[in-house]
This record gives structure tokens, sequence and C-alpha cells, in this order.
């Protein structure tokens, strides 16, 4: 698996190459062109960028996660689902690398091929980060209006994660 | 929505703070934060810029194209309002291929040449366009067939079988998909209708 990895990458590069010159374009002025275009992307992404790692950060910090937890508890014990998931599955859309971080903790504290391990993997493997994707895509062409973008996004993450509960008792 | 969650945030973070006796903390976040999310735009700058250049190449020399045409009776239907002809169906393409195999960070620049493509042919160039947000939903809900970075941190966990998670990663990811598209739907039909 992880060979496959290793090999896509360069071979994307090489068939872009090679592409190009089949065609007879001049590859390293096209090259030139779309980097400039990347710069200006980045550029582009900044401010949203910003200004999403400042509230989402402002928010993680004051451990409002873990007070909201405490109303949640008996609900996740009704369903006998494990308590120490919770946080991963609250904080998945928002941020990306904390629930890794999470996750991690989880497979040294109960391991990875406990029920809690598995059912992080598959809940860090099953959504990307909504909010850091939004901020990003509508940033760099400067679209404010996001319309309803979020509340699909979100409904996605949440059939995500509902389906992660139920297929990892499934399948173990 | 954006701006109201976003407000929202900030205001429950400090108040809570505020409350709990933990404002030290928030401080902190208040002063540092901005310098991570300049972090986190340097690690994205140089990949943008590469990524960028080499996908010119590809839609200079018509690869791009060809890819679209690949996947256009599947994408058509995802995507009703653009045209066949839009170089936008192949950045979307492109992206999609390359975050099943897990690469999400060579990923990212094929989406934003799509958004920027979308923006193009959008009439409103300040509001998101239906095919953005169908694209958008795609994206977040990470169609992911090989989820390399959760695979490798089971491996160095010691993991018996790191890559028993692939296939109710993938099912689950389809779940998420098919209800973010459904849900889409509904509200693309809906709003046709007002």
């Amino acid at each position: 698996m992880s060979k496959i990895s290793i090999v896509i990458i360069p071979l994307i590069v090489l068939s872009i190459i090679i592409y190009g010159y089949s065609k007879k374009i001049n590859i390293y002025d096209s090259f030139l062109e779309g980097a400039k275009e990347g710069l200006l992307a980045t550029f582009n992404i900044f401010p949203p960028m910003i200004a999403m790692v400042f509230a989402i950060n402002i928010f993680l910090k004051s451990d409002f996660i873990e007070f909201a937890l405490g109303f949640l508890s008996p609900f996740l014990k009704f369903l006998n689902l494990p308590l120490e998931i919770l946080p991963m599955a609250l904080l998945r859309p928002i941020s990306g690398t904390s629930t890794l971080v999470i996750m991690n903790e989880l497979f040294v504290i109960h391991g990875p091929d406990s029920l809690i391990g598995r059912l992080a993997s598959v809940i860090q493997g099953c959504t990307d980060t909504t909010f850091y994707v939004m901020s990003l895509y509508f940033g760099s062409i400067k679209v404010l209006k996001t319309k309803y973008a979020l509340k699909v996004g979100l409904f996605a993450d949440l059939c995500g994660i509902i389906a992660s509960f139920i297929i990892v008792r499934l399948f173990f | 929505m954006v701006n109201i969650l976003w407000g929202v945030l900030i205001i429950i973070g400090i108040t809570y703070g505020l409350l709990s006796g933990n404002i030290g903390a928030i401080n902190d976040e208040v002063i540092t934060s901005a310098a991570k999310g300049l972090d986190m735009i340097l690690e994205i700058l140089p990949i943008l810029v590469l990524w960028m250049g080499l996908m010119k190449i590809a839609e200079d020399s018509g690869l791009l194209k060809k890819i679209a045409e690949w996947f256009y009776p599947l994408l058509s239907k995802l995507f009703p309002s653009l045209p066949k002809q839009s170089p936008a169906l192949g950045y979307i393409a492109s992206n999609i291929a390359v975050n099943m195999m897990g690469l999400g960070s060579a990923a990212t620049p094929f989406g934003l040449k799509a958004m920027k493509a979308m923006q193009e042919i959008n009439k409103k160039k300040d509001e998101a366009s239906e095919a953005m947000i169908t694209f958008l939903v795609l994206n977040t809900s990470g169609v992911t067939l090989i989820p390399t970075t959760v695979i490798s941190l089971r491996m160095l966990n010691k993991s018996s079988n790191p890559t028993e998670i692939i296939l109710p990663s993938i099912l689950a990811t389809l779940i998420a998909s098919i209800g973010g598209l459904t849900l889409d739907y509904i509200i693309r039909k809906r709003r046709r209708k007002t």
C-alpha cells in the first residue's frame, strides 16, 4: 500500500512533463505562469486563514468543549458509546490537527486495535476539516457569501461520524 | 452562516474563559494565534506554488481536458451547471482523484484551480455558486480511499493490523458524501422553486 503512494506523486509529475513535451508547449513558461498564480492564491488565503485560526484556537483553549461534554455524557452512556471519543467527534469539522493529536493520544492510552482506537481511526479518515477547506477554497476566490455551504458540509460530517459509530460496531 | 459561527466561536471562547478563570490561556492565544496562522500559510505556500506551476503545464498541454473527458459522464450528473468545455471539470476530477489516494496536500492546488475556474463562470462574484458548494461537500466529506496519515499513526503505535480500518473508513466517507450530496440536492431543488 505505502509503496503505491510513494510512486504516485512522482508518476503524476512525470506524466505532466512528458505530455507537455509531446504537445510541444513551452513547459517552463507554463510552469512559471502557474507558480505565480499559486503565489497569488496563497496571498488571498492568508486573511481567512488568520481569521479561522484565531477564532478556532480561542474556542479550543477555553476548554468549553470539556464543559459541553458534561451535558452529553449521559446521552452517550445511554447509546453505549465510549466517552473518550466524543472530543474527536465534536472537533473533527473544526480542526484537523487537534483531532490528529487526540487520535494519537487515544492510540497510546487504549491501543490502536481497541474499540476506541478503531473508532478514532475511522472518524479521522471519514471526513475532512470542513472549516479549513471552506475558508481556504472560498477565501482563494474572495467569495464572502457562502450561502448554504457550511450547513451542507457540517451535515456531511455528522453523517460520517454517525456512520463511523455504526460501521465500527458492525465490522469488529 | 460563517459570519455567525466565526463570532460565536470567539464569544463562547472568551466568555467561558472569563467564567472558568482560564482567561490567561485565552490571552496567550489572542497574542500568538496570528503567528500560528502564518505558520500554516508558510507550510502550504511552497506546495501551492510548485503544484500550480505543474498544473498549468497540464492545462496548457490539454492533459486536464483529457482527464475531464474521462470523468465527464459522472461529473455532469453531479455538476449540471458546468459546461462540458469548462476546465473546472478537469480540476475537479484531478482533485478528487488525488484526494482518493490520501494525498490531501497535493489535492489542494487542484481544488483551488477548480474554484477559480468555477468563479470565472459564476454570475454573482461575491456569492458561492451551486457547483462550488457541491464541490465543497465532496471535498469536506473527504472521499479518501487510503487514509495515509491514520495508517502511519496506527503503525507507529504498533497496531497488529494497521490497514484494517480502510474498508470501514471508505464506507463511512461514502455515507458522509452521500448524506452531504443529498442535502445539497434537496436545497438546490427547493431554491429553484422559490
